[in-house]
């Protein structure tokens, strides 16, 4: 079983869904981002979500656009990203680490030389979210043949027939965006446990909820039904929301606080 | 006439499941998928049907002024040195070629029952033109452009609030044309449901490359029938600035199966190829993927997209469609580069020579006419893009033209 899986298994033997963090490499520096991601595993994270900053970021709301701009402005490259995961590998960080990112800085270095680095790093999959299922493929080939899975998005407006074609790629879990719009966004209607069930039996991968999750409350609504529980510009915020040199001490605030809320009901 | 349309479409090559060659591609986000998809299918549906080009061809005749004329602009070719013709896509109604593309997506916006209009711009003309048939079919209209061309093209701006359009200056990365088509495409996927994103280049993702081109291509149907009716004879070369390449896209296309026609795209050099600060995505940038397709791009080492530089807002743009991709790849077309002040000097040619002030985008082709002149020789023929008027660039002319 891979890393993710184990994960996912792990919290849902404890009666609760996987939280899921996202953090911008980079900002707002490559060495403070690297504490913020250390403090917020020790803190509880199951699952870190590193995202690559990428110049032209046009699925992410300002939160993670302003994120990406810093990091940006302070040298992070996707090389740099590697490099971290190596980093947060040696200091014994053992959760599973997926690379979140634009498709070109990928593209660029090569998807095979990407792949030999990122197994190298230690990184467990990659999620793209320029890479619809429909492109997936040039990624994905390249980074199976390197025993690294790759994440697939499902949408509110995903189709039936799509949602069956992410079985294919044997995801290690499946990303369903609970609204239309860009990260940070405010929460919307109420995820439909029924949606997620079927991505679910679709895929046969664990779901993981993602996009306007905010607070303890909302994770703690969204993990009734989901196997997963995605917080991103949250956290972000919060980097951002003081002295660098606290950073990680408030972002492990707000991801205990998140992590508190997972339980499910018997 | 809608019946030759749609046969003359018919004719014009196609993509190969979404690509020219390996370019093009739909790299976008899952949400807006389903999104493509139903425009893809709606596309194809109104592309093979004569009602759909019938209900087009009589808003480019009796709103727009179509057919443009070819004016055969004798005192610039004594200048230059070959007999050179003149697409006037600046006397269009709203004063570029932008329009033709905005005519034709509205029609498919009203007939897949979209409600709302959202644009990015560069130079304003897209905005513009957008703008325009927004207000034309009454329909709410939002245009993206970037606060640093906001603040260059301050007369467009104007002109689209005029005519009823939130015009939003987008403050995030460069300030620029790429900057406003990623704001737009974060609202279009917020509210997939009802909006139609109006791209204003063969750029994005399939099937906007294919679309924009078939519509723009109106330039060059035209032109050929007009050259061989003035002339008597195919042209030796065609000649048309390329951005994102949607004006090149369109003159081209109709020329692409003349094997004798010569077809040369001229980006800007900016400041020089070789200082860094260009737009030449095709002549020194790299295979990338940006803005839903794959094509050329202008990358740093590091993927990170770099900065385009063009005294012309409507060239500043990091990437180019990916047909024009697939066109450098085959050598079908020949693409080369202009500078900021070769532009400018091409501009005050233009006006002395012939009493037509062109916009800085299309200086950047009549700058390149020296060049195709002597390769054509004397009795060469060319037809020029001639894009759009200049009245919007005046004052950074004004400027240019004291320092």
């Amino acid at each position: 079983m891979s890393a993710v899986r184990e994960a996912f298994a792990r919290a849902a033997g404890e009666r609760r869904a996987a939280l899921v963090a996202y953090l911008t490499f980079g900002d707002p520096d490559p060495a403070t981002s690297i504490e913020v991601v250390h403090a917020a595993v020790l803190a509880g994270a199951d699952v870190v979500e590193l995202g690559v900053p990428f110049s032209d970021p046009s699925a992410d709301g300002p939160s993670i656009q302003r994120a990406m701009e810093r990091a940006l402005e302070a040298g992070a490259t996707l090389a740099g990203a590697l490099d971290a995961v190596a980093e947060l590998r040696r200091r014994g960080v053992g959760v599973p680490i997926v690379l979140f990112g634009y498709y070109n800085p990928i593209f660029v270095m090569g998807a095979e030389a990407f792949a030999a680095r990122a197994r190298a790093a230690g990184v467990d999959a990659v999620l793209t979210v320029d890479l619809p299922i429909d492109e997936l493929g040039e990624l994905a080939a390249p980074l199976a043949a390197a025993s690294i899975g790759v994440i697939p998005l499902v949408a509110p407006t995903s189709t039936p027939e799509r949602i069956a074609r992410v079985g294919a790629f044997a995801p290690p879990f499946v990303y369903y965006i609970s609204l239309t719009g860009v990260t940070g966004a405010r929460a919307g209607a109420p995820v439909d446990p029924a949606r997620v069930d079927a991505i679910r039996a679709a895929s046969g991968a664990p779901v993981a909820v993602g996009f306007g999750i905010r607070t303890p409350a909302d994770a703690a609504r969204v993990a009734a039904v989901a196997d997963g529980v995605v917080v991103g510009s949250a956290l972000v915020e919060r980097v951002a929301a003081g002295a660098p040199a606290d950073a990680p001490d408030r972002v492990a605030a707000l991801v205990r606080d998140l992590a508190g809320a997972l339980a499910r009901p018997a | 006439m809608s019946r030759g349309t749609l046969d003359a479409i018919a004719s014009l090559p196609e993509p190969v499941r979404g690509r020219f060659g390996e370019f093009g591609g739909q790299y976008v986000a899952e949400t807006l998928m389903p999104a493509i998809a139903e425009l893809e299918l709606a596309w194809r549906a109104a592309r093979g049907d004569a009602a759909f080009w019938a209900e087009v061809d009589a808003l480019l005749a009796d709103y727009v002024g179509r057919p443009s004329r070819l004016y055969r602009a004798r005192r610039l070719s004594a200048s230059v040195g070959a007999d050179v013709w003149l697409k006037r896509e600046d006397l269009n109604h709203t004063g570029a070629h932008k329009i033709n593309n905005c005519i034709g997506q509205a029609v498919l916006a009203r007939r897949m029952g979209k409600r709302r209009l959202i644009a990015e711009t560069g130079a304003g003309q897209h905005g513009v033109a957008t703008a325009t048939v927004a207000a034309l079919f009454g329909l709410p209209c939002e245009i993206y452009m970037g606060a640093e061309d906001v603040v260059r093209q301050a007369l467009n701006v104007e002109r689209m609030r005029l005519l009823g359009a939130t015009v939003h200056a987008v403050e995030s990365g460069t300030r620029t044309l790429k900057d406003a088509m990623n704001e737009a495409l974060r609202d279009w996927v917020t509210n997939v449901g009802d909006t139609f994103y109006l791209i204003g280049s063969v750029a994005g993702p399939h099937p906007y490359p294919w679309m924009v081109r078939d519509l723009q291509s109106v330039i060059g149907r035209e032109a050929r029938a007009q050259i061989l009716e003035g002339a008597g004879r195919l042209p030796d070369a065609c000649v048309a600035c390329v951005g994102g390449g949607s004006n090149a896209g369109g003159l081209f296309a109709p020329f692409i199966a003349d094997a004798g026609v010569q077809l040369v795209g001229v980006e800007a050099a900016g400041e020089g190829v070789a200082t860094g600060r260009h737009a030449a995505t095709l002549g020194a940038g790299r295979v990338g993927v940006l803005h839903g397709s794959k094509s050329y791009v202008l990358t740093r080492p590091d993927g990170q997209i770099a900065h385009a530089h063009s005294i012309s807002a409507g060239l500043d743009y990091p990437g180019v469609g990916p047909e024009h991709a697939a066109w450098k790849e085959q050598g079908r077309v020949r693409y080369v580069a202009r500078t900021d002040d070769e532009a400018l000097a091409a501009l005050e040619r233009l006006a002395r020579t012939e009493g037509i002030l062109c916009a800085l985008e299309t200086a950047h082709a009549i700058a390149a006419l020296d060049e195709v002149a002597a390769a054509v020789g004397p009795t060469g023929i060319i037809i020029v893009g001639l894009s759009g008027r200049g009245d919007k660039d005046m004052v950074t002319v004004a400027q240019r033209r004291q320092t």
